[in-house]
C-alpha cells in the first residue's frame, strides 16, 4: 500500500467510527426532517432559485401578512422577503401610523387581519395598478403599487361583521366583492339574543365599487342573506363574467359548538350572485337604508342570488381560467367538485331547484356537477396552470394534488411541510395563468429551521410546476401569517423610485431651506421643517408648553433610496419621509423639557449628526410636579 | 522713385515683402475657402446647442455615473437635471461651493462672442479677403484659448475655494479638465464634448481655409504680369 492509500484508509475507517457514534446517538433525527434529495435534485434547485447578487427576481409575491395587519412583497424564485407594506397595523419602518395622515386613516386600530390580496385586473388579467386587501375589521384598503403605499382604508363597512370574504376583484376591477363571516343581528349595534340566530342574525354580501380611474374605493350595494357564515369567494369571469361566488359554512345556522352544531349537514353552499343584478337594482331604487348604505333583499329580487350546494364546510371557491367551471370542496372531504357554470344556467333556467332558503333558490348538486376529483383529504383551494391544469391544497393530507380540468383526472401531488393553507400559482387565478410556480403557504413548519423557540415562522414553499412532476424547490420562511397570495410578473409593475417636486402639492410643503422655520397662530405652531443630508431644519424649535405643535416635513432629495427619518423623543413619534415626500406630525406639547429629534433612517455618512431639539417651555407659574413626572419618559 | 532707389537692399526687400503681403491680405479668396469659412460659422452655432465639456462620476453607490455637462450658455445634471443637485449635495460636505449657473462668468460672453465670430465667419466668407480670413481665425484662436484657460480657472477655483468649516477636509485639488481622476470615492472622467469637437473641426476649417487662400492669392500674383 502506497503512502496516500495508507492515508486514504485511514481517512475511510475514520469517517466510519463517525457515523457509527452517530449512529449510536441517543437522539434520533426530529421528525419533519426533509427526506434526503438526490444531489443533482439539489442542483436543479438551487440554480432554479438562486438570484445572482445585482439580478432581480422575476415575480413579485404579494403575500398577505394575516394578523400582522400587513402586506409582504417576496421575489420569486429567490422567495427573498424585499419588503414590507404597513396596511392596517403602524409600522414604525416606515414611519406608517405616525404622521398625521396615516393616523387618521388607521383610525383608532392598532390592528389588522389581512388575508386576502386582490390585484387590480383589466380583461381578468393582472394590470399591475392597485392591490385591495380585507380586514377582519371590517375594513378593505387599497395599497398604489406606483409607490407601494396603503392609499385608502374603506370601513368599517356598515353591517359586515367579520370581513374575512374579501376582497375578491371582478374581472375589470369593477368591484371589490366582501362577505361577512360573523352573522349578527343589523344594522350593527342592533340587540337580538342569541336564540334568536337563525331568523335574526343576517350574513351580508357587499359590492365594494371601486373608481377605474383613481382605484377610490367606495360603497356600492349590500345583499342581506340568511345567517350563513360567508367565508371565500372569486369573482366569475369569461363566460361566468357577471357573477359573484361566495363559499359560507354553517348553513345549519347553528349556535354554541360550531365546529360539531355547523357540520351536521353534508352539504354547505356556494352562492351565486347575479352582480350585474343587484347593480342595477341599486340605481332602479330598490332595496332599503339599512346602517346608511342601500341593501338588497334577494326575496325582493328574483334572480339575484343562487345556491349551489357543496361538500360540507367549504373554503375556497375558485373559478376556471376560461370561466367555464367553479372549483369548491368540502375542506373535511377527499375530494373536490367542478360545478359546470353553462349547468348552473341551464337549472336556473329550468327552475331546477331542490328548494330555498329564506327564498333563495337551492340548486341540485346533481344537476350542476360536472366532476368530484379525488384529489385527496382536506382539499382547501385550487389554483390554476397552463394546459388546463389545476393545483389543489390539501391541508389534511399536507400535500398539493395537480389535476386537470375535463378529464379530471389527478396526475401528481406533492407532498409540503407542513399543512397548506392557499396557495398561490403564478398569475393563478387570471384569465390567463403562467404556469412555471406554485407557492404553498404553510400553516405549519415544525422545525424545518433554525428554531425561534416556541413561537414558529410560517412556511411558504416554492414548487416547480413546469414539468408533469411537481418538484419542490425552497422553503422560505415567513412572519405571521401569510393566507392567501397573488404573483404577478414584475413587468407588470412599475414603481416610481422618488416622489418628483413637481407632483407635490402638499400645501406645507418646504423646498428651500431659506423657508423653514416656525409659525405661529395662537397656541398653534407650523414648524416647516427640511430634511436633506444631513440636517433637520431648523435645528432647534422653541414652542410654550400646551402649544400644539405640527412638524410640516419635506425630504427635499430626489435621488434613490435618500430616506429621512424624524424621531421625536419623548412624544412618541417617528416619521420616515421618502425623496419627495412631505408629511406633517402633531403634537399636543404637553410636557416640559427638551426633546431631541433626529433621523432614524441612516442617510448618509453625517447622518449620525443629523439632529435637533424641541424646547418645550415650562407654562408661567411653572408646573413642577408635571415635568418631574413627565420629563424624560415616553 | 529716387527714394525707392536710395533705399538700401534689405530695406527694399522688407518692403517689397510687405507691398506682397498687403496685396495678398487684399486678394479675394476662391469658393473653397469660402465654403470652409460658411462650414466653420455654421459648426460655431452648432457648438453653442452642445456640450462642451462632460464630466461623469462614478462611486459604488452611483453605478450609473452623475453626469454634468457645460454647455456654452448653462450647467445640465443628468438624469433630468438630478445628477447636479447630487453633486451639489454631495461637494457640501467638503465644502465646496455649488457649482451654480451664475458662477460661470463664461455663460455671459461666451454664447455672445460665439455668435460675433459666426457672423465674422459670414463676413468673410462673402466679402472674403484673405484678411478678413487672418483676422477671424486668429481671433478665434484666440478665444477658443482664453475660453479654455477661463474654464480651467473656475474649475480651480472650485476646488481651491473650499469653505473652512467643511465637514469633511480634503487638500485642495484641481478637478480634471481632461482625463480622470480618482477624488475620494468618485472616478472622475472628464472630457471635451459633442459642442468642443465642433469648435476644434471649425478651427481646423479656418485654418485650412487660410492655408488654401493664401496659397490662391500667392499663386495669382506670381501669375500677373510684373
Amino acid at each position: 500500500m502506497t503512502v496516500q492509500g495508507n492515508r486514504r484508509f485511514a481517512m475511510a475507517a475514520a469517517a466510519l467510527a463517525m457515523i457509527s457514534i452517530a449512529g449510536c446517538a441517543p437522539s434520533k433525527p426530529k421528525g419533519g426532517r426533509r427526506a434526503p434529495a438526490a444531489a443533482s435534485d439539489t442542483a436543479v434547485a438551487a440554480q432554479k432559485t438562486y438570484i445572482a447578487p445585482g439580478d432581480l427576481d422575476e415575480y413579485y409575491m404579494f403575500s398577505s401578512g394575516g394578523h400582522s395587519g400587513q402586506v409582504f412583497v417576496y421575489g420569486l424564485p429567490s422567495m427573498r422577503h424585499l419588503g414590507t407594506i404597513p396596511v392596517f397595523t403602524p409600522y414604525p419602518g416606515t414611519g406608517y401610523g405616525f404622521d398625521d395622515d396615516t393616523r387618521k386613516m388607521l383610525g383608532e386600530y392598532t390592528w389588522g387581519d389581512a388575508h386576502h390580496p386582490g390585484l387590480s385586473e383589466t380583461k381578468g388579467d393582472y394590470d399591475g395598478r392597485w392591490l385591495f386587501i380585507n380586514d377582519m375589521n371590517g375594513r378593505v384598503a387599497r395599497i398604489d403599487l406606483r409607490d407601494f403605499k396603503t392609499k385608502q382604508i374603506l370601513g368599517p363597512i356598515p353591517n359586515v361583521s367579520g370581513n374575512h370574504g374579501s376582497s375578491f376583484v371582478t374581472p375589470n376591477t369593477e368591484y371589490a366583492m366582501m362577505s361577512s363571516r360573523f352573522s349578527v343581528p343589523i344594522p350593527l349595534g342592533t340587540y337580538a339574543p342569541i336564540e334568536k340566530y337563525a331568523t335574526d342574525y343576517k350574513g351580508v354580501v357587499v359590492g365594494v365599487k371601486i373608481d377605474p380611474k383613481s382605484g377610490e374605493m367606495s360603497l356600492g350595494w349590500e345583499i342581506v342573506t340568511p345567517p350563513f357564515d360567508w367565508d371565500l369567494g372569486d369573482a366569475g369571469k369569461g363566460v361566468s363574467d357577471g357573477w359573484m361566488f361566495f363559499t359560507c359554512y354553517n348553513s345549519e345556522r347553528a349556535t354554541g359548538k360550531l365546529e360539531v352544531t355547523a357540520s351536521q349537514r353534508d352539504r354547505d353552499y356556494i352562492a351565486a350572485v347575479d352582480w350585474r343584478l343587484a347593480e342595477k337594482s341599486v340605481a332602479a331604487g330598490k332595496g332599503k337604508m339599512i346602517g346608511g348604505v342601500r341593501v338588497l333583499d334577494p326575496r325582493e329580487i328574483p334572480g339575484l342570488i343562487y345556491l349551489m350546494p357543496c361538500g360540507k364546510s367549504p373554503h375556497g371557491v375558485d373559478v376556471s381560467p376560461d370561466g367555464k367551471w367553479i372549483v369548491g370542496s368540502g375542506k373535511l372531504q377527499g375530494v373536490t367538485t367542478a360545478f359546470n357554470f353553462e349547468k348552473v344556467q341551464t337549472a336556473i333556467r329550468n327552475k331546477d331547484f331542490a328548494g330555498d332558503e329564506d327564498g333563495i333558490p337551492v340548486l341540485k348538486y346533481e344537476s350542476i356537477k360536472d366532476a368530484e376529483v379525488p384529489v385527496g383529504l382536506g382539499p382547501l383551494h385550487t389554483q390554476f396552470g397552463t394546459d388546463g391544469y389545476a393545483y389543489t391544497s390539501l391541508f389534511v393530507d399536507s400535500a398539493i394534488a395537480k389535476w386537470k380540468l375535463g378529464t379530471w383526472e389527478v396526475v401528481d401531488k406533492i407532498p409540503v411541510s407542513y399543512s397548506v393553507g392557499h396557495l398561490a400559482a403564478a398569475e393563478g387565478d387570471t384569465v390567463s395563468p403562467d404556469g412555471k410556480y406554485v407557492v404553498s403557504l404553510n400553516k405549519l413548519s415544525h422545525g424545518r429551521h433554525l428554531s425561534l423557540g416556541p413561537s414558529q415562522p410560517e412556511s411558504s414553499q416554492l414548487i416547480d410546476i413546469t414539468e408533469e412532476k411537481m418538484k419542490l424547490l425552497y422553503d422560505a420562511f415567513t412572519e405571521p401569517e401569510p393566507h392567501y397570495a397573488q404573483i404577478i410578473k414584475a413587468d407588470k409593475v412599475k414603481p416610481i423610485e422618488v416622489y418628483p417636486k413637481e407632483e407635490n402639492h402638499h400645501p406645507l410643503a418646504t423646498w428651500d431651506v431659506k423657508e423653514a422655520g416656525l409659525k405661529r397662530e395662537g397656541d398653534k405652531v407650523i414648524v416647516r421643517t427640511v430634511v436633506v443630508r444631513s440636517t433637520i431644519t431648523p435645528t432647534s424649535v422653541e414652542v410654550n408648553q400646551g402649544d400644539t405643535v405640527t412638524f410640516a416635513i419635506t425630504n427635499i432629495e430626489q435621488t434613490t433610496d435618500e430616506l429621512h427619518g424624524f424621531g421625536l423623543l419623548g412624544y412618541n413619534r417617528n416619521l420616515v419621509l421618502d425623496p419627495g415626500e412631505t408629511k406633517t406630525v402633531t403634537i399636543k406639547a404637553d410636557k416640559p423639557g427638551v426633546f431631541p429629534y433626529y433621523c432614524t433612517n441612516f442617510c448618509s455618512a453625517l447622518h449620525q449628526e443629523m439632529q435637533g431639539y424641541l424646547i418645550v417651555k415650562p407654562r408661567a407659574g411653572g408646573d413642577e410636579k408635571g415635568r418631574k413626572r413627565d420629563n424624560g419618559h415616553d | 522713385m529716387r527714394s525707392e532707389r536710395a533705399m538700401s537692399p534689405p530695406a527694399g526687400r522688407l518692403r517689397g515683402y510687405i507691398v506682397r503681403s498687403h496685396r495678398v491680405l487684399d486678394s479675394p479668396i476662391s469658393a473653397a475657402p469660402r465654403a470652409l469659412l460658411v462650414l466653420a460659422a455654421v459648426l460655431l452655432v452648432v457648438a453653442l446647442t452642445q456640450p462642451l465639456w462632460d464630466m461623469t462620476m462614478f462611486a459604488p453607490q452611483y453605478q450609473d455615473g452623475l453626469r454634468l455637462h457645460i454647455y456654452a450658455s448653462q450647467l445640465v445634471g443628468g438624469n433630468g437635471g438630478q445628477d447636479l443637485k447630487e453633486i451639489n449635495l454631495l461637494n457640501h460636505y467638503i465644502g465646496m461651493h455649488d457649482l451654480a449657473q451664475e458662477s460661470f462668468k463664461e455663460f455671459l460672453w461666451m454664447p455672445f462672442v460665439f455668435g460675433a465670430l459666426a457672423l465674422l465667419l459670414l463676413r468673410a466668407a462673402v466679402f472674403g479677403t484673405v484678411g478678413n480670413v487672418l483676422d477671424v481665425t486668429v481671433l478665434s484662436m484666440y478665444v477658443g484659448a482664453f475660453s479654455l484657460w477661463s474654464f480651467a480657472k473656475t474649475m480651480w477655483a472650485y476646488g481651491h475655494e473650499l469653505a473652512p468649516t467643511a465637514p469633511v477636509k480634503v487638500p485642495p485639488f484641481m478637478p480634471p479638465v481632461f482625463g480622470s481622476k480618482q477624488l475620494a470615492n468618485f472616478e472622475v472622467y472628464s472630457y471635451p464634448g459633442v459642442g468642443t469637437w465642433a469648435i476644434i473641426v471649425a478651427a481646423v476649417a479656418m485654418a485650412v481655409a487660410l492655408a488654401v487662400a493664401v496659397r490662391g492669392a500667392r499663386r495669382e500674383l506670381a501669375a500677373e504680369p510684373a
